[in-house]
């Protein structure tokens, strides 16, 4: 709602020297959310008169045509001289009144104004358009569009067009919640003002109405839930040529509403000072009784902007014997419109609709046809019933006045019961809300202020006004009180609460993933999780892979990327391509979020009242229709992992970091995790590493080298790593309680051993093998050298490992750590068939 | 070695007279002194402490003289080597220190090489924003929550007071999931707010419940400087006996003076959000100007768009039919709940100009931020 400051001062008196952004402030105290205070015309400096055209010489022999003229601008030059003007603009002729600016005026801009010689005359001053004015960007074309302003002839030359023109002013935009639709109106927003300030509202719908009677336009509500009140007036005699005063279409563009026609103007005027949405209807074009009903399903009616559309059962309808004229509350139909003289002959006779529909319909037919117009959203929000007569009786006012038109004696206005809404409310709850004492006097003061009326002491029966539908319940009372007294008066204390337990284990485990990777030196991103097909085919998944089993976006902001992500890599990988195009080669990051998994069955979930707690079943019901969304991690490396530098080489990024950074993980989490070779898109068919929980047979990620078929779709640097593990299955069973070791004091006795095996032995099983037959007396084991070549064959590694053996409660002998590592030796052997190099 | 000579005659030795003896004792302790590295030194210490040296040669006379003149020869000579091996320890421990002080001089280094040898990480600064705020509330005794992502409809608004039509509701933009059927009617929706936690921490705990919930919540906002469809919030939620406005006041002044720092004014804007009542939006006092770019277009002030106020969140006291909906007796308890949006005061806490930095993934954004903030 865009509220003119001027126009504001009409309802309340506000103290003079008052700003835009004095208001604004105690507006926004009290709970109106003032998002800009436009100043309009701020530098703007006059003279800047009406003047009349005397002459026009066409000069030629210039690029453009151009005109030399003499306007009388009255007494305002100072010697009642015509003006010598030098204008580019050609949409005006002798005679017409335009809009001067004189010799030491300043226009917006700010743009100075001096006499000075041009195409070879003295120009003193200026011809103005609408936007040199600052009248706004879009300029309605009865301000002369991009020409210059041709007003109309009753003004006399001389008389200041700032005032005239209503140039210099300030314009609150207020951002209206949904709980306040009455301040969809000036007189909302002056009800709001008034109390911010403590002044009295001349209230704009105070006005004298005739009361209904029975010869007014035939109206038939057919609905009385949809609409349940309906005023009608009609006006005759209505000059269809007439023109909306400027200080009205003045209004209108400050408000934000383009002036269109004088009714409809009027209509609209109205609508924006009252809260109420008319519609004008040219009565000579409405045929018969007016109806209001809902649609008949596949009947179709063509709305004001042209488009047909087609109704469906719930529309509440404005029907005459032709069938829909408007679709209520929304949008009005083509074949009723108000005439322009232009096209034929205008309108001269109207009926002016002023309803109340039914919110809920309301919003669901403008949302059903994408009409979200002024009227639907008043409608939606809220609007006063009671306003109806006054809001019609005021739109019949302007036409009287200013189009010419005569009123006609009948009053139509068909209203349903309404039950009186009363609310009790403790008189103390306010305070009990806010944690402060305002006691009964303030709390039934201030309900009074916004309109409402209360009885009663210790419980309070307050019957809120008809322009607060919001107002339902006690609290809402509460709110308005507090409110009013201004949060700022709230004091401020700390809820006593009780000791608490600090993270949970899962949590904890979350934030030293996170400590962890980063100080292994990857770097958190934090992507997307939306993708498309096209994400899969990039990772060269099966087109059975369980992970193109994704959960689906109705609206997604893509329609490429209409899926939720099964798995962390495609938004990875998207964000190492894009680092190593800013010039970034050598890149270790990582990600932890949620996937989404379909269920394997899909259900709907369920909508349960409110008015209760849901059943067990029913919250049962609810999470079995969401997707299962396991926390993941995921790491992807590129470029030099150790870099290289003055110290001598370093290392590329590989395969066995991302194993590293899979086991960085689990050891955050306190998990011991054992490698098997694994195969997985989008991984490297040989080297993927299938990532398990040890001691069981649970797979919780895979680590390894990318596929070169991936790192070639996607554009990533060759042999580019990757790694995924779901935390919730690798920390499903917890960490274990870790004991504290005993530390030997006695001396360690260190063998080595190197044994060859098949290349396709994997080491894991040869060093699972060594410690197992070493026994207890093995404090550590580590594999020093991987060797192949001619010397042990070929198909065959030798892998050469160092024994620690220790005991704990002596020095061990050099026979007994040979023994040890001969039975570790023998294990081997036999497990995986190594042979002792060198025996 | 010869056997005693009683009449050995002591004058008669050579090389017991003192004046020899003295002479060789001061030609040693001069051939050290003249040493001027370690080797020579040992050369000396050879020629002067050896066994062909003079004083050795003369010590073992002393072994052939009458016993009577023993002891004086002996102590004659053990003085003079007393004083050789004194000077030869002194040069030596002087030739040391001179040769360890020049080795040091020589494996001196340029200490201001670069060494980046191990790589960098960090952690994301919404993340440990998110756990700096999380860590506040923990320290006053709060329980962190959590939700899904994807989140039931009736979760998400109607248990929160946003029936089917609430006008609300369109004010979110929402990313809905498709039923089974192809349609919008699966009753899930990409959560637009982290509030559902609040219903299902209500539902799952007995009152009293204290606990702030973060997490990442979509609406379908398109990718711009202050805009992503996808954001986080965190959300706080107490529910207890007597809880007010007045709890949730100092409640957030906390946690604004441990977030941001003190001295700043809160602005308690009146606001409308359906599942608390009354509902509040928090404006804090920019930290950068301070108000004093607001109508001084000579100072403007990035940080607020010289508004002279930063939104940090909404808030309220709880709907009592969110309670309701919630099985909590709306009689016996009251809370308050509040939620805000961490991009924003990322944005203004460490001066981020570009909410799309935030979700690009460049490690130069993440990098400065380390692993805590």
């Amino acid at each position: 709602m865009r509220v003119p400051l001027s126009w504001l001062r009409e309802y309340v008196d506000l103290p003079a020297g008052e700003t835009g952004r004095d208001v604004a402030e105690r507006l926004v105290r009290a709970g109106l959310e003032v998002e800009t205070v436009e100043q309009l015309g701020g530098d703007l400096k006059g003279p800047l008169v009406v003047g009349e055209v005397l002459s026009i010489e066409e000069l030629t022999g210039f690029k453009k045509p151009i005109r030399h003229c003499f306007v009388n601008v009255g007494d305002a030059n100072g010697t009642g001289e015509p003006q010598e003007i030098v204008c580019g603009a050609r949409n005006f002729a002798v005679g017409d009144k335009v809009v001067v600016v004189l010799p030491g005026a300043v226009l917006p801009g700010p743009f100075p104004i001096a006499a000075r010689q041009t195409y070879g005359q003295t120009s003193a001053g200026m011809i103005c358009s609408a936007r040199e004015l600052g009248m706004g960007d879009t300029v309605p074309d009865s301000f002369g569009g991009n020409g210059i302003i041709v007003l109309p002839p009753e003004y006399e030359p001389g008389t200041d067009a700032v005032e005239l023109l209503q140039l210099v002013d300030e314009v609150l935009d207020i951002a209206v919640t949904p709980d306040r639709g009455y301040c969809l109106s000036m007189r909302g927003v002056a009800r709001e003002a008034a109390a911010a300030y403590g002044l009295p509202l001349a209230d704009p719908a105070l006005l004298d109405v005739p009361p209904a009677n029975s010869f007014g336009y035939l109206v038939k509500v057919s609905d009385p839930a949809g609409c349940d009140r309906f005023v009608a007036r009609t006006v005759v005699g209505v000059d269809p040529n007439a023109k909306s005063p400027i200080w009205l279409q003045r209004r209108l563009q400050k408000a934000g509403i383009r002036p269109i026609s004088l009714t409809v103007d009027i209509t609209n005027y109205v609508m924006l000072e009252v809260g109420q949405p008319l519609h004008a209807y040219d009565k000579q074009r409405v045929d018969g009784p007016i109806t209001v009903r809902r649609a008949t399903e596949g009947e179709t009616l063509t709305t004001l902007d042209g488009v047909q559309r087609k109704l469906a059962a719930e529309d509440l309808l404005i029907c005459d014997n032709s069938g829909p004229i408007g679709l209520a509350g929304v949008m009005g139909g083509a074949s009723t419109e108000i005439l322009d003289p232009a096209a034929g002959p205008g309108t001269t006779e109207v009926i002016i609709e002023a309803a109340h529909f039914d919110p809920v319909a309301i919003a669901r037919s403008a949302k059903r046809h994408k009409l979200p117009s002024e009227a639907s959203k008043r409608f939606e929000r809220g609007v006063d019933p009671e306003a109806a007569r006054a809001a019609a009786q005021r739109a019949v006012d302007l036409l009287v006045l200013i189009a010419g038109g005569t009123a006609e004696a009948g009053v139509t206005d068909i209203a349903a019961p309404h039950p009186v809404r009363t609310i009790t409310i403790a008189a103390d709850l306010p305070d009990r809300v806010a944690g402060t004492a305002y006691g009964r006097e303030t709390v039934t003061r201030r309900l009074q202020e916004i309109g409402c009326s209360v009885a009663g002491a210790d419980v309070l029966e307050v019957t809120p006004p008809t322009w607060r539908p919001d107002l339902t319940d006690p609290y809402d009372l509460a709110e308005e009180v507090i409110r009013l007294e201004g949060y700022d008066n709230v004091p401020a204390r700390m809820p006593n609460v009780p000791p608490g337990k600090g993270l949970t284990e899962a949590q904890r485990t979350h934030r030293r993933i996170g400590v962890a990777l980063a100080g292994a030196g990857y770097v958190e991103v934090n992507n997307y999780p939306f993708l498309g097909d096209t994400a899969f085919e990039a990772l060269g998944l099966e087109t059975d892979d369980r992970r193109r089993r994704t959960v689906k976006l109705v609206n997604p902001l893509n329609d490429e990327e209409p899926a939720l992500r099964t798995t962390l890599l495609p938004g990875l990988l998207g964000a190492l391509r894009r680092n190593v195009g800013r010039g970034n080669t050598d890149l270790a990051i990582f990600e932890t979020g949620t996937v989404f998994l379909p269920k394997d069955e899909l259900t709907v979930a369920p909508r349960p009242a409110v008015d209760r707690r849901p059943s067990a079943e029913e919250l049962a019901a609810l999470d079995a229709a969401l997707p299962d969304q396991p926390r993941r991690v995921a790491v992807t490396l590129a470029g030099e992992r150790l870099p290289s530098g003055w110290w001598g080489k370093g290392a590329q990024a590989s395969w066995a970091d991302a194993v590293e950074a899979a086991r960085t993980v689990a050891r955050a989490a306190g998990i011991e995790l054992t490698v098997r070779q694994g195969q997985l898109a989008p991984w490297h068919p040989g080297r993927c590493a299938e990532l398990v929980v040890a001691g069981t047979d649970r797979v919780v990620g895979h680590a390894g080298e990318l596929h070169p078929r991936v790192v070639k779709a996607l554009g990533l640097p060759a042999r580019s790593a990757a790694m995924e593990i779901d935390i919730d299955l690798l920390t499903a069973d917890g960490a274990e309680k870790v004991n504290g070791p005993a530390v030997s004091g006695f001396p360690v006795a260190t063998q080595d051993v190197a044994l060859i095996v098949d290349d396709a032995v994997p080491a894991a099983d040869v060093e699972a093998a060594l410690r197992s037959g070493a026994g207890e007396l093995l404090e550590a084991i580590r594999l020093f050298d991987v060797f192949t070549g001619e010397q042990v064959g070929a198909g065959k590694k030798s892998l050469a490992y160092a024994l620690r053996f220790r005991a704990a409660d002596r020095t061990l002998t050099a026979d007994e750590a040979t023994a040890a590592r001969e039975a570790a030796v023998a294990e081997a052997v036999s497990r995986t068939g190594a042979v002792l190099r060198g025996a | 070695m010869s056997a005693p000579n009683k009449s050995y005659d002591p004058v008669e030795v050579e090389a017991l007279k003192p004046e020899v003896v003295e002479q060789a004792r001061d030609e040693a302790v001069a051939a050290f002194a003249a040493a001027s590295t370690l080797d020579e030194l040992k050369q000396a210490k050879v020629a002067h402490t050896g066994d062909r040296s003079a004083l050795s040669l003369a010590n073992r006379e002393i072994g052939a003289l009458p016993p009577h003149a023993k002891a004086a020869a002996g102590k004659l000579i053990g003085q003079a080597r007393g004083a050789v091996n004194q000077a030869l320890a002194k040069r030596q421990a002087e030739l040391e220190a001179e040769r360890d002080a020049r080795v040091l001089v020589e494996e001196a280094v340029d200490v201001t090489l670069p060494y980046d040898r191990a790589p960098r990480g960090a952690r994301h600064p919404l993340t440990t924003l998110a756990e700096r705020i999380e860590d506040t509330f923990v320290a006053m005794g709060y329980q962190v929550a959590e939700g899904p992502e994807a989140e039931a409809e009736w979760l998400n608004f109607d248990a929160l007071n946003l029936g089917p039509d609430h006008p609300a509701r369109s004010m979110q933009d929402t990313f809905f999931v498709q039923a089974p059927d192809g349609s919008a009617d699966s009753g899930v929706v990409l959560r637009t707010q982290t509030s559902p936690v609040q219903a299902r921490t209500l539902l799952d705990r007995e009152p009293p419940v204290y606990v702030v919930c973060p997490g990442r919540v979509y609406r379908t906002d398109e990718l711009d400087a202050t805009h992503t469809p996808v954001f986080r919030q965190v959300e706080g939620l107490a529910v207890d006996e007597g809880i007010t406005f007045a709890d949730l006041k100092g409640t957030i002044e906390v946690l604004v003076e441990k977030l941001i720092g003190t001295g700043l004014e809160l602005r308690w804007r009146p606001s409308y959000f359906p599942f608390t009542e009354p509902s509040a939006e928090i404006d804090l006092q920019c930290f950068v100007c301070r108000g004093e770019s607001v109508g001084n277009p000579d100072r403007p002030c990035r940080t607020c768009s010289s508004e002279g106020w930063i939104e940090l969140g909404g808030c309220g006291v709880v709907n009592p039919r969110v309670l309701v909906a919630c099985g909590v007796d709306p009689n016996r308890y009251s809370g308050f709940a509040f939620g805000l949006g961490l991009e924003r005061i990322l944005m203004n806490r460490h001066n981020v100009a570009d909410m799309r930095d935030m979700v690009e993934g460049d490690v130069r954004f993440t990098l400065p931020f380390g692993m805590e903030i």
